[in-house]
């Protein structure tokens, strides 16, 4: 993993660029446009998830076709399907929740604090609290299931 | 070309700041996934940041899968934070313009250094809460608005799909009882 191409971090910054210019274009880096879409009161936000999904989705399913594998990680181009399970539910409600509440999301947060949302580092601090309270958590019931497993 | 006033004024009121800042700036979220998908084969999303520089700080086994990808992801998101501050250096600003950027009313500007910045008027404590219920959501729900959004719904998967419709949904009915409840911002 550590010696990667020369030019695979470069290439990640530029994309990271893109993709912040985007969400600061896009207005999605404040957090009111988000909570104007959810209380119906401007339908923009569906233009900019579906039509970045839309952008992605062509080169998904197009670069297979072009060429086996990605020229700086040698990894091919494949569809990385996450699982499905009851985790994806109860996630996607308790960030449903979050959202629905401050408006702010993970990317659209580090695209905030370039524009100048010095505020949302409120957000930044709780989502890693967040983040850190759920891996310890996993971690833990990990742990208690392995030492279960073990002893049978 | 027909015109109906009606139909107009229903498509104004539904985008009172048009389309065209959306889109574009959608297509340009889009094109960051490309370019990192072309030359990596790595259909990155944004959350995975929080666990994975986590790692650098805690030795819970839950972080240190994260190990081999953290140092990228690093960069990633101080690419994301450099790209929204390009942003502000240019459209935000007024350097720049264009019939297809329209800009807000929300929030607040103020200036550094001949920089236009923008700061929010939402109460730091709904961001914070926010924040946390974020935190613990998209990394049990294995993704959030980038990763399920654009490049889980981009490769059609299920489970992205069925993952934004149901954090779509509660975040609607959220957002409207916080509404209703007279919290604003």
């Amino acid at each position: 993993m550590s010696d990667r191409h020369p030019l695979f971090k470069p290439l990640i910054f530029v994309g990271g660029i893109v993709f912040g210019f985007g969400l600061g274009f896009s207005h999605m880096a404040r957090p009111e446009v988000v909570l104007n879409f959810l209380q119906f009161d401007d339908f923009g936000l569906p233009f900019v998830m579906f039509g970045a999904a839309i952008v992605s989705g062509v080169a998904f399913a197009l670069l297979p076709r072009i060429r086996d594998a990605a020229p700086l990680t040698g990894d091919p181009y494949e569809r990385r399907l996450k699982p499905f399970d009851r985790n994806v539910l109860v996630g996607g409600a308790v960030f449903g929740v979050g959202w629905g509440l401050s408006g702010i999301c993970p990317g659209a947060a580090y695209a905030s604090l370039g524009v100048g949302n010095i505020t949302i580092l409120w957000a930044l601090a709780g989502m890693f609290l967040g983040a850190y309270a759920q891996g310890y958590w996993r971690s833990r019931s990990q742990a208690r299931d392995t030492a279960v497993t073990g002893a049978d | 070309m027909v015109t109906d006033p009606v139909l107009l004024q229903t498509a104004a009121d539904l985008f009172p700041n048009g389309i065209s800042r959306y889109a574009v700036g959608g297509l340009l979220v889009g094109l960051g996934t490309v370019l990192i998908y072309i030359g990596t084969g790595i259909p990155a999303g944004a959350s995975t940041f929080l666990e994975s520089t986590l790692s650098y700080v805690s030795d819970q086994s839950r972080f240190q899968q994260y190990v081999g990808s953290r140092d990228w992801r690093v960069v990633f998101t101080a690419g994301i934070i450099l790209g929204g501050l390009a942003f502000a250096a240019t459209f935000q600003s007024g350097l720049v313009t264009s019939s297809l950027y329209e800009p807000g009313t929300t929030g607040q500007l103020y200036e550094v250094a001949g920089v236009t910045l923008w700061m929010t008027e939402v109460q730091p404590w709904r961001l914070f809460l926010g924040g946390i219920l974020v935190g613990i959501g998209t990394r049990i729900g294995k993704g959030c608005t980038s990763g399920h959004g654009v490049c889980g719904v981009g490769s059609a998967s299920k489970t992205s799909l069925i993952g934004v419709v149901t954090f779509l949904t509660v975040a609607i009915g959220t957002a409207q009882v916080v509404a209703a409840l007279g919290v604003s911002p």
